[in-house]
């Protein structure tokens, strides 16, 4: 296989890569960009852990090509925090206990980030709605939801 | 394998009919690439199509609209003209999976996958949607229930691709509406799917309808005893009931692990019922 140039950008670096023309953007991200943030659950796009967004768009990285980031623009759970700075659904999900393996969390706070920048007074059932497509078998959901809601308080507070 | 995105219809054209194996269109991917992951499918080549110019556009056209077909699901969500003249076909669409997967998935990917349940289909089977269609022998429309042929199956040439769907110019007083039926309360694979669509005039009476059943039969069907019972009526209980009817009687399913014939049978008059007086109030009916 020939395999295919791609510029892009993630988390708003310009970014170049090689890659086989059926490689996931997800294998991509991780095996050859070393950003092992976003993890792969079902890699069928039914759990959500391997969540970005494409051009703003949440979707699941496993089912995108590599080769379709030409020219996009990649958000990834890399470029969530600010350096040592923590964004406020991050510190949320840590006082909240809204994690236990962890597996999800990444995909969980780049779907909620994705939500609360389209709606930043979601209720409960919208957010749950938004989150559905994250699969988590640890926490049971509660603690993800309120963490959600009291981070989405809270950004509300200081915007 | 060849990875292809060509940025006019000519080129997508041109490049599978050059392609001697498996080649496969790529819109949304969430069909493709499960299908890739799970080994079912090893194409040689896949044709993006979403760089091509229109295929991301929902466009107004003769009072209707052309959406493109790498519109996603959560696009045509966000159009507010869109969702106020056919909401039926918007919600359909956006019963597909996960906030991730209306990321991506388009209408004419969910048509060309050709999936007895495919949400959108019935809905877009009611609205009496038309897809354009581009191949070696040029453009050509077609009814979107003359696309699917079979579980799997189109009536799309070697060679053609879908490039868009026309949702048709709506006359005052109409209305659409699609319900399923899942175990669950979200993402899953209906069991029965339903698309009405109705057209009143200013007393209230039905003077057009469609309805189609999705999942009871190897492909959507259109059910035309249903619109018969509909039209000319003011859609009170008892011709609601004769829909229901008119549906069960029309349904022909499979048992299988997410509902047995029967079940699909009787499941298929209640949507019916149940999404006709919804399309009838947002016809304006009382």
């Amino acid at each position: 296989m020939t395999k295919v140039h791609v510029t892009t950008t993630i988390n708003g670096d310009p970014t170049e890569f090689l890659c086989e023309p059926d490689e996931t953007l997800l294998d991509v991200l991780r095996d050859r960009l070393g950003m092992t943030g976003s993890k792969e659950g079902c890699g069928t796009g039914d759990c959500g852990a391997c969540s970005v967004t494409l051009n703003g768009r949440l979707v699941c990285s496993c089912l995108v090509l590599g080769a379709e980031a030409e020219g996009q623009e990649i958000g990834t759970i890399e470029g969530m925090a600010q350096g040592e700075n923590l964004h406020v659904l991050q510190k949320k999900f840590i006082e909240h206990a809204a994690l236990q393996c962890g597996i999800c969390t990444p995909g969980l706070l780049v779907a909620a980030k994705s939500l609360l920048e389209k709606n930043p007074d979601p209720t409960e059932e919208e957010t749950r709605y938004w989150l559905a497509g994250n699969l988590c078998r640890c926490t049971g959901y509660d603690k993800i939801i309120r963490a959600v809601m009291d981070a989405a308080k809270e950004m509300r507070e200081a915007a | 394998m060849h990875y292809l995105s060509p940025t006019t219809v000519d080129d997508a054209v041109a490049m599978l009919a050059a392609q001697t194996g498996d080649c496969r269109i790529l819109a949304g991917g969430t069909d493709l690439l499960v299908r890739m992951k799970s080994g079912f499918a090893e194409p040689d080549a896949i044709v993006d199509i979403k760089r091509i110019e229109g295929m991301r556009d929902i466009l107004h056209e003769d009072g209707g609209f052309r959406i493109g077909a790498g519109v996603s699901g959560a696009e045509m969500s966000e159009n507010a003209d869109l969702v106020a003249a056919w909401p039926g076909v918007v919600e359909a669409a956006g019963l597909i999976g996960s906030t991730q997967i209306q990321g991506r998935a388009t209408m004419a990917g969910n048509l060309c996958n050709a999936s007895p349940a495919a949400d959108s289909v019935p809905a877009m089977v009611a609205a009496n949607a038309v897809a354009r269609i581009a191949g070696p022998n040029g453009q050509r429309d077609l009814p979107v229930a003359e696309v699917p042929t079979g579980p799997g199956k189109t009536s799309l040439a070697p060679g053609e691709f879908v490039t868009s769907i026309f949702l048709p110019a709506r006359p005052d007083r109409s209305g659409d509406a699609y319900l399923r039926f899942i175990p669950r309360t979200e993402m899953d694979i209906a069991v029965v799917g339903c698309g009405v669509s109705v057209t009143l005039d200013e007393n209230g009476t039905c003077t057009d309808a469609r309805v189609a059943l999705g999942a009871v039969a190897p492909t959507v069907i259109l059910v035309p005893e249903a619109a018969e019972a509909l039209i000319g009526t003011t859609l009170d209980d008892a011709v609601l009931e004769a829909v229901a009817k008119a549906c069960s009687a029309a349904a022909t399913p499979i048992s299988d692990k997410r509902g047995t014939v029967e079940f699909r049978t009787h499941v298929a008059g209640v949507l019916a019922r149940r999404a006709t007086k919804i399309a009838k109030t947002r016809a304006g009916g009382k």
